[in-house]
């Protein structure tokens, strides 16, 4: 698998890029992942970064676009729970983008 | 997901789908693949039932710890199920009883039900797949 230098530090990445080794995960792999997809991280992406982690780390998976979108709404509040929030942070798809920031598999049943 | 509903052609058939899970949860990929095939079933919208039977019922076990084989614990994401609105969990009677199980002992929370009660449900199902 192809390994990328992020800060004088190699990591191991798949053919799509996500980081293979989630406990390598820093704020510096972060950063070179949302340069990747284009991203400028904002707090309200970290949150959203931040919130897919805790939500890793509970479940074991990375979710599905409805379910982020459903537990964020839960969590942070209507406002930021639903598509079109979540689409301005991530133009091309929440769940994906912001699992590659966040360090995360790609999710099951993103297609 | 938005961007799959609006791939969808219009049809919206909804088949009821069981997934039968019959195997220890580590040992083979049969447990980790199915619960794949499952989240992917729901993302679809399909109507999902799961039932745990025979040494199915151990990937339920509370306090599973995998360190020492080096694989990844994936029984927290049963627990995930409920945000993917898959809500029907089903553990064979006779299954907990072979091996001194009950309810109490598994991580969420399922209908146990009697084999005449599963046959029936097997019945109604427009699929099942084992795994």
């Amino acid at each position: 698998m192809p390994m990328v230098d992020i800060a004088g530090k190699d990591y191991e990445v798949d053919e799509e890029g996500y980081l293979v080794d989630l406990s390598q995960w820093n704020e510096d792999v972060a950063k070179y992942m949302a340069v990747e997809e284009k991203v400028e991280l904002t707090d309200s992406h970290w949150e959203v970064v931040n919130f897919l982690r805790e939500y890793y780390a509970e479940y074991q998976i990375a979710p599905a676009v409805r379910v982020l979108t459903k537990a964020i709404g839960k969590k942070l509040g209507a406002e930021k729970g639903n598509n079109k929030y979540l689409y301005e942070l991530f133009p091309y798809g929440p769940a994906k983008q912001a699992c590659k920031i966040a360090g995360l598999p790609k999710p099951t049943g993103c297609i | 997901m938005s961007d799959m509903d609006e791939m969808e052609d219009g049809s919206g058939i909804v088949k009821k789908f069981m997934f039968l899970n019959r195997k220890a949860p580590h040992g083979t990929v049969y447990a980790l693949e199915g619960l794949e095939v499952v989240l992917i079933t729901a993302a679809f919208d399909q109507d999902v039932s799961m039932v745990f039977t025979d040494d199915g019922i151990y990937q339920l076990m509370k306090g599973i710890d995998t360190k020492g084989i080096e694989v990844k614990d994936f029984s927290r994401t049963y627990r995930a199920l409920e945000g993917y609105d898959i809500e029907k969990l089903y553990v064979d009677q006779a299954s907990l009883d072979a091996r001194g199980l009950t309810e109490d002992d598994l991580i969420v929370d399922v209908t146990v039900l009697s084999v005449d009660e599963m046959a029936n449900l097997m019945a109604e199902q427009d699929v099942v797949i084992s795994f």
